[in-house]
């Protein structure tokens, strides 16, 4: 169980009722999003917004509380939010950016911070990094075939999605769930080599797995991540417990809260390991220093 | 500690890198501060390289193969400098030089543009066009302290010669790597890239060769250790 650095590891479900309708767990990332922009950390945030096509997100430059919570809620399918970073500098003229994105993405960003050659006036722009815990994602079409070929629902008429429990739900009309070893087969190819389950480089990071329904498991790992939550806290905008309410019983065969948690990001980062050595094996190029 | 020598050579360019070095803003006088600035035909007096060895020669700008003193100083800059740095991607990787046929005015022999290495051995490459202020800091920084972990990347040969938007497509894309962050097309200063169904679909008219998405890219190279220095 590692999780990467971080100072405080916590249970967070958000009061705003509001939020908590639409966002995905605890409504973390939405919660705080729209705290750091009313209180000026933040000047705007990068988001995965609504587009045309049902559950095909749009990397969307949020700079409004109702443009965040707009965008709450997990589309399971890519949504490349660093492509709008340099319009959000020079198109918005936003100095203080969050960036709300998947382990991956917070490597892409911070990899900016330090080598961005192409990326004249932004490292100093990046206010806040957010990651959400991710085991893999889906391409469109992927998403489509699970949804429409395996739920066997419309995707317009999906509502929310979930992955929990084994299972890979879809509500709306209909609640459906399927084992998620059907799901596997459309993860994207690029996630097998992916060795970060919990956003170990993002300012703040945030999932369900860990903690019960409506819950978010929260890291705060950078000092100004944590100074953002600890303020928020303070200010009454989460209900907060201690993640070791959730700890697994001593001789549990099911593993619960961090113990839950560290299982699976062991299990995330063998299987990395192992599609590594054996790209390798092929002679195929794989990323240097990817696994750690 | 004496502060190295450093000549700033210019070959074909726009210039633009020097003025992307300048864009350092107050930062720049903490690199002109660290360093020796010997030659510079925009920011210095003198107009040769100095006799004896300098330390590090920052290339901006292509060769021009028809340009006999353009052919002589990048032979000099190589044989007096501890260090040849690629500065841009003109010098990297030839850029939009690629694209140069000749039979322009004033000078209609010039035809030809060359990416420095294929005329001498270069230590290390800065992509970009320009490459953003930040990392020519960061670069200096690194160069001055010595934090070889830092400079790694770009003594890579990888990030010089002949670079594009390909290179996502057969570093990346074809070994199933790309995992849709976008930051390729973030990186590019043409507008070259757009993100399809999550991946990058480049317009080889529009790029011009710059090698900035592919050395940007999270999966050519990840410096994982170097990004742990952030998390404070
Ligand atoms: C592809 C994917 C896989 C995930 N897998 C897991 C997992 O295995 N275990 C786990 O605990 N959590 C996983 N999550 C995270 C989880 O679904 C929630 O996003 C997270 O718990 C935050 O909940 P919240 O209520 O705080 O967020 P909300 O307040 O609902 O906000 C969610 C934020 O995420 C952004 N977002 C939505 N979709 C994407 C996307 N595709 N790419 C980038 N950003 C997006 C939204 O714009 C919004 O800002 C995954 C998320 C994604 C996108
Ligand atoms: S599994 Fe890894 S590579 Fe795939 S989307 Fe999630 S963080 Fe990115
Ligand atoms: S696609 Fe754009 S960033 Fe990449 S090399 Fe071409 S011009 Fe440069
Ligand atoms: S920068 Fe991101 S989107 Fe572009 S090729 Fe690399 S992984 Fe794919």
């Amino acid at each position: 169980m590692s999780f990467g650095t971080y100072k405080e590891v916590m249970a967070l479900k958000a009061k705003d009722g509001k939020i908590g309708g639409v966002a995905q767990d605890g409504g973390v990332v939405t919660t705080l999003l729209c705290y750091a922009l009313e209180k000026g950390v933040i000047d705007g945030a990068l988001v995965a917004g609504k587009s045309e096509t049902p559950w095909m997100p749009k990397p969307t430059i949020a700079t409004t509380k109702e443009e965040i919570i707009a965008a709450a809620g997990t589309k399971y399918t890519i949504s490349p939010v660093v492509s709008t970073i340099k319009d959000a500098a020079r198109e918005y003229g936003l100095e203080k950016i969050a960036v709300v994105g998947t382990p991956c993405q917070i490597y892409a960003v911070q990899k900016m911070r330090l080598y961005g050659v192409g990326a004249r006036h932004i490292p100093d722009k990046v206010a806040m990094t957010v990651g959400i815990f991710c085991t893999e994602n889906f391409s469109y079409a992927g998403l489509r075939t699970v949804i429409e070929d395996h739920c066997k629902v419309p995707i317009e008429s999906v509502t929310k999605m979930e992955i929990g429990k084994g299972k890979f739900w879809v509500k709306g009309a209909k609640d459906v769930s399927i084992p998620i070893k059907e799901t596997h087969k459309y993860e994207q190819d690029g996630c097998h080599v992916c060795s970060d389950l919990t956003a170990e480089f993002a300012d703040i990071s945030t999932g369900s797995i860990g903690t019960p329904d409506g819950w978010s498991t929260t890291f705060a790992r950078s000092t100004r991540g944590k100074d953002l939550l600890s303020k928020a806290i303070a200010d009454g905008l989460f209900e907060k417990k201690s993640m070791d309410e959730f700890k697994s019983a001593p001789d549990a065969k099911i593993k619960s809260g961090l113990d839950l948690l560290g299982n699976l990001e062991k299990g995330k980062k063998d299987k990395a390991k192992k599609h590594f050595d054996e790209r390798k094996a092929l002679g195929l190029f794989v990323t240097p220093e990817i696994l750690y | 500690m004496t502060k190295p020598k450093v000549a700033y050579v210019h070959l074909s360019g726009c210039t633009g890198c020097l003025v992307s070095l300048a864009d350092t803003y107050e930062k720049l006088l903490d690199i002109l501060g660290a360093v020796d600035m010997v030659y510079n035909l925009t920011l210095a007096d003198a107009r040769t390289l100095p006799e004896g060895k300098v330390d590090i020669a920052i290339v901006e700008g292509g060769v021009c193969l028809q340009d006999e003193e353009s052919v002589h100083l990048i032979k000099e800059t190589r044989e007096k400098a501890g260090l040849v740095v690629a500065y841009g991607g003109c010098s990297a990787t030839g850029n939009v030089l690629n694209f140069s046929r000749g039979g322009q005015w004033n000078q209609p022999q010039h035809e030809s543009f060359v990416p420095i290495n294929r005329l001498i051995k270069v230590d290390a490459y800065i992509p970009g066009c320009p490459p953003a202020p930040e990392v020519i800091y960061n670069f200096c920084i690194a160069a001055v302290t010595g934090d070889t972990e830092y400079l790694k990347p770009f003594m890579a040969n990888e990030a010089g010669g002949y670079h594009c938007g390909c290179d996502l497509n057969t570093r990346v894309i074809e070994n199933s790597l790309c995992m849709g962050c976008g930051t390729c097309a973030a990186s590019c200063p043409t507008r070259a890239i757009e993100m399809v169904y999550g991946r990058p679909s480049f317009n080889n008219i529009r790029c011009i060769k710059c090698g900035a998405c592919s050395f940007a890219c999270p999966r050519t190279f990840l410096p994982v250790n170097k990004i742990k220095t952030l998390l404070v």
